[in-house]
């Protein structure tokens, strides 16, 4: 082989070799940022005081794992991924990593992960951390995701997990107040995605993966929302007389899910005509709005944490 | 047969091995701070006939 011929790299797939971000969008980067926002949280409301380096290393061996489930997700998902418009671009379908590089590579960070979280931390933080990624893989991925439309309730379990696992990872103990913000997260998701099904055209039939819309229909879905939210609504407030809780998260689940209720009766109360109408402005700004309702949910949960040194925080 | 000239394949896994040796030298230092705060801790203690 001549110099010459490593100029026809196009000919070898040169080109299309993977670069050190391909792998990095492997890991799935805007659900990590989720992740080790409520990992974070569940870490800092734990009622012990952690090692910053430990509380660090932590958070990044949480964030490692989920994003190693995401790269296994993608492994598994390609074909689905290759016919969305939506994930098309993504390293496996884009051909700049192949499924076994992306198999390897996800299983190979999920190991470490788990072991790294088990000796900076203790063995239930990292147990729990390996029953998220085999729950997300095994049970959402290959098993429910493409047989049942309560698939993204079931999949919602597998992102409600890391403020546990940074409760856990503080205490060594898993308590009412760690499931409660599990239960927040997971209750939080189906509404969240299913308003979001409600005004984009997504392809998911194309994939074959049956969504709500589809399966059970529109006004289904609307009912769907409207339940899952007075569930979530009694939930988070609940939470605020835990130990978790005090007068700011308190005054902010109020509000936030008075807000929250009221959307969802208005996607409730509404037919696809009245949506088509205003090109879905009540299913819009209910998505909106359920983005800033987790964020805050945890962000009042963190103030609480932070400000009880100094005797404003908690109840 | 030496490759003298530097290729445009030799710049792009530059940029990737240079990405994965940052993030080694960042688990060194991860794991360094972890020994530091581990060993600092109240609760750890190596007993009398282990440090003997």
């Amino acid at each position: 082989m001549s110099d010459a011929s490593l100029n026809t790299s196009k000919v070898q797939g040169l080109e299309d070799e993977a670069t050190f971000g391909d792998f990095f969008a492997l890991l799935k980067p805007r659900v990590m940022t989720l992740v080790v926002f409520t990992a974070f949280v569940g870490l800092i409301a734990a009622p012990v005081s952690v090692h910053p380096v430990v509380g660090f290393a932590a958070i990044l061996f949480i964030a490692v794992g989920g994003g190693a489930s995401g790269a296994l997700n993608m492994w598994w998902d390609a074909d689905i991924d290759a016919v969305m418009k939506r994930t098309a671009k993504r390293p496996i379908p884009a051909g700049k990593v192949t499924r076994d590089e992306a198999f390897a590579f996800g299983i190979a960070l999920s190991g470490f992960a788990v072991v790294m979280l088990g000796l900076a931390t203790n063995l239930l933080a990292a147990g729990l951390l390996a029953f998220t990624i085999f729950f997300y893989i095994v049970i959402y991925t290959m098993w429910l995701k493409r047989w049942t439309p309560q698939n993204i309730v079931i999949g919602g379990a597998a992102g409600a997990f890391p403020p546990m696992i940074g409760w856990a990872a503080a205490t060594g103990s898993v308590s009412v107040e760690a499931v409660l913000m599990f239960c927040l997260t997971f209750m939080w998701t189906p509404p969240h995605f299913w308003a979001l099904a409600l005004f984009t055209k997504m392809d998911y039939d194309n994939a074959q993966v049956p969504m709500l819309t589809v399966t059970h229909g529109r006004r289904s879905t609307r009912v769907h929302i409207l339940v899952y939210t007075v569930l979530l609504a009694a939930l988070a407030i609940g939470l605020g007389f835990t130990s978790v809780g005090g007068p700011i998260y308190l005054a902010v689940a109020v509000v936030l899910n008075l807000n929250f209720l009221k959307g969802a009766v208005d996607i409730w109360r509404r037919d696809e005509a009245a949506s088509e109408a205003d090109k879905y402005l009540a299913e819009r700004k209910f998505f909106k709005a359920s983005l800033l309702y987790l964020f805050a949910h945890f962000g009042a949960i963190a103030a609480e944490a932070l400000l009880a040194p100094y005797g404003l925080g908690g109840w | 047969m030496s490759l003298s000239r530097q290729h445009e394949m030799h710049k792009r896994r530059f940029s990737r091995n240079l990405g994965l040796g940052l993030v080694l030298a960042a688990f060194v230092a991860l794991v360094f701070g972890l020994t530091i705060a581990k060993v600092s801790d109240d609760d750890f203690a190596v007993t009398t006939e282990e440090a003997n």
